[in-house]
């Protein structure tokens, strides 16, 4: 960084200088033939580069930094194989919203095209799945594709950049030369909101009698939970957080009804679909959310404030539409309903009665199995009691993730990081990975199931070769257990390729001690506390607890897929008594 | 091309760079929207190109094909183009079966519909028109009875008009 600007270099040279003035600190990536180039100035350059186990590894690694630290994450691969081993994690942030810089090499320009060795078109592959991708050729280009790629993938509505970098192009000779302002013609920045649809907003919000704020992950992302708590308090509006926004707003918060959708809380899909306005924010009225679209929130009025324009009408009608940055619409939004209020201060005495009511008949809960067997919401349940809401938790994908997202309270943004639009099992291992690199004075966890952590475990070796000290709950029931509970519900319990014998093979404690990490193993109740107390002391390796659970435990409630949120069910076969509600 | 009550032509100015049609015609088929119609090409400004596109779909849906167009990094500007208020224009040519007999009815029924004889071969013949979708429609019809060999259609190309 302090080289002077315009130093003659090769490409490869080049793209380290651009990464370094970019800001980045740590990439996660796996050299190879067409990348390599790039990986001999990198052995010089302050960037940390983590060798990963796996380029999924790399991609998720690079997710859960920039979760957890707000900042871009970067992952590196070489061409081919290394380039589509990133394709399911640049999947899983772009549909996260996770700004994230993938860079690739590329065969030499001349061999693009001929099905060289380790070829594929990268480019073509990633753009249905990128905010934005390029493929640089010329060598003078580099510097410019960097620098435009973290502005893509940081600024707006955040996503990923694919930068493919043909192997010539890092060989060649070139001039470095820092790129000093961005020309890209056709992106708009939509960050600044309009006054008069957010006193419309503000209008709408005092003419209602029944609103909930619905909040989405674009809240963490524009780091606006500071306003949308003050937004709450002075509103009185009660809260649901999405999964993607658990953290967004305090789980201790009087106002907060938990998560809607599929397996969220009663009163959370319940306060949704009874409420004349949606005071929408961040979130974009995903299926899990709405259930059967045609009947969600039937009477409710929309106001939609989001940074992306397209997501507005995407799926719901909006009566009022803010397209901007959250922190800046929120803090534009309260002074408009302080007025408002001034004039007329809505009553929502009774709204708040019935929707605490909801809450405290219909709390979450689940079954203690009567044998003596391990029960999964418990094990995760003190997970999060006694690591305590400063801890960051990664979860996989099923029935252990909802478990996660359901038990654990969240009390601050960044702390709950999982794979929500793409649901990607082998998520939690490498994104833990990734936000204790981001975060290495905070403990986490990745709560993890067994058949998400036979996907993406081997980055364990990465962590106990870096000194990256994450810890592993996997919520061992043996299955895939979403699956195996749907097909409990909906297969007449014709269990197809669901039972994955964990509890024989692996030894989970033996293959975390072949990694290089300390196993644990805890099947029974009373052994749980102390097991966790265990791992939360051990700081300087990796830990695996391998939790023995009960296999038959169930997600509850839940919104069957395709159904309507008012057929939301507590338990098997089990409606919420309505007939003693006021509805 | 007939353009149907749910046609819409939306001309889409894009920078000039490698892969953007690919971009915007993958985002058709990615979000189940159907071309009907696709036509590039150059504009006064050598660094960007115009693309213009019949797409078939309801008010709603247009609504979200023109937010996700203008989400594409190399898409400058989007355009709806009305038919009352744009002249659009596209091109046919057409070989049809002539004999020596109805050679001279063909000269004059291409010319009535303002068209051009590219090509008189003893057998076939070659017609043009670049002209309106109806006008072309009509031309079509016309030539039907000589019996149609090979028909081949430009996209659409539209511009607004100043009054």
């Amino acid at each position: 960084m302090s080289d002077k600007n315009d130093k003659k270099m090769n490409g490869a040279a080049s793209l380290v200088r651009s990464l370094e003035h970019a800001g980045v600190e740590v990439m996660f990536g796996i050299p190879g033939g067409a990348i390599l180039p790039a990986y001999d100035p990198l052995y010089d350059s302050t960037i940390r580069h983590i060798l990963v186990r796996h380029e999924q590894g790399a991609g998720h690694a690079a997710t859960g930094y920039a979760q957890a630290t707000g900042r871009v994450g970067v992952c590196i691969a070489t061409s081919g194989p290394g380039a589509t081993n990133l394709v399911t994690p640049i999947a899983d942030a772009q549909m996260d919203s996770v700004p994230m810089v993938a860079i690739t090499g590329q065969v030499p320009s001349g061999a693009i095209g001929t099905d060289a060795f380790q070829e594929a078109d990268i480019r073509g592959i990633t753009m249905p799945i990128t905010k934005h991708n390029y493929l640089v050729t010329n060598p003078a280009d580099i510097p410019q594709a960097i620098a435009e790629a973290f502005h893509v993938a940081a600024s707006g509505r955040p996503g990923v950049v694919l930068v493919d970098i043909a192997k010539d192009a890092l060989t060649a000779e070139t001039t470095f030369k820092w790129p000093t302002s961005i020309s890209l013609p056709g992106y708009r920045d939509h960050s600044q909101p309009k006054q008069g649809d957010v006193d419309d907003a503000a209008a709408l919000i005092a003419q209602s009698s029944r609103p909930v704020l619905y909040v989405g992950g674009g809240v963490i992302k524009a780091n606006a939970s500071r306003e949308l708590l003050a937004l709450a308090e002075a509103s009185g509006i009660p809260v649901v957080t999405t999964l993607m926004a658990r953290g967004a707003f305090p789980d201790s918060h009087p106002l907060h009804l938990g998560m809607p959708g599929m397996h969220g809380t009663v009163a959370a899909v319940t306060a949704l679909q009874k409420s004349d306005l949606l005071i929408t924010l961040g979130a974009r009225f995903d299926d899990r959310v709405t259930g059967k679209l045609s009947t969600f929130a039937p009477v409710a009025k929309v106001i939609h404030a989001d940074i992306d324009p397209a997501e507005i009408g995407k799926n719901r009608k909006a009566d009022v539409a803010i397209v901007g940055d959250l922190k800046l619409t929120i803090n534009l939004l309260l002074p408009a309903l302080k007025a408002q209020y001034a004039k007329a201060r809505p009553d929502f005495t009774v709204w708040i009665k019935q929707v605490n009511s909801w809450r405290s008949t219909f709390p979450l809960g689940y079954d203690i199995p009567k044998d003596g067997a391990l029960s999964p919401q418990y094990v995760i349940e003190r997970l999060g009691k006694i690591s305590g809401p400063d801890t960051i938790f990664t979860a996989g994908v099923g029935q252990h993730q909802m478990w996660a997202s359901q038990f654990i309270s969240y009390e601050k943004p960044r702390t709950w990081l999982n794979s929500g639009g793409l649901g990607t099992m082998g998520y939690a291992v490498p994104a833990a990975m990734g936000a204790k690199v981001g975060a290495p004075d905070t403990t986490v966890w990745a709560i993890d199931g067994d058949g998400c952590f036979q996907m993406t475990n081997q980055e364990l070796v990465t962590c106990a070769l870096n000194n990256i000290p994450i810890k592993v709950a996997v919520i061992n029931n043996e299955s895939l257990g979403m699956v195996r509970q749907w097909q409990t519900l909906f297969y007449n319990e014709r269990y197809s390729n669901t039972d994955l014998h964990s509890k024989r093979i692996p030894d989970f404690t033996k293959l975390a001690d072949a990694m290089g990490c300390i196993g644990l193993r805890c099947e029974r109740p009373e052994d749980v506390d102390k097991t966790i107390e265990k791992a939360m002391s051990i700081n300087d390796q990796p830990v695996v607890v391998d939790f023995g659970v009960f296999r038959d435990a169930m997600v509850w409630p839940m919104v069957a897929a395709g159904t309507s949120n008012d057929e939301i069910m507590v338990a098997r076969e089990l409606a919420p008594d309505w007939d003693s509600q006021e509805l | 091309m007939k353009l149907e009550r749910t046609s819409h032509i939306i001309s889409v100015l894009v920078e000039n760079r490698s892969g953007v049609l690919a971009r915007v015609s993958a985002l058709f088929s990615r979000r189940a929207y159907n071309i009907e119609g696709l036509s590039v090409g150059p504009t006064q400004d050598p660094e960007i190109s115009r693309i213009t596109i019949v797409v078939s779909v309801e008010g709603h849906a247009l609504d979200q094909v023109i937010q996700q167009l203008d989400k594409l990094v190399n898409v400058i500007a989007i355009e709806e183009m009305h038919e009352s208020s744009s002249v659009q224009i596209e091109l046919l040519l057409v070989r049809v079966s002539v004999t020596a007999e109805n050679q001279e009815k063909l000269q004059a029924l291409v010319a009535q519909h303002g068209g051009k004889v590219a090509e008189m071969a003893p057998t076939s013949a070659i017609v043009s028109l670049t002209d309106t979708s109806a006008k072309i429609e009509a031309l079509i019809s016309a030539l039907n009875p000589f019996g149609i060999l090979e028909l081949t259609q430009s996209g659409l190309v539209a511009m607004r008009r100043t009054i």
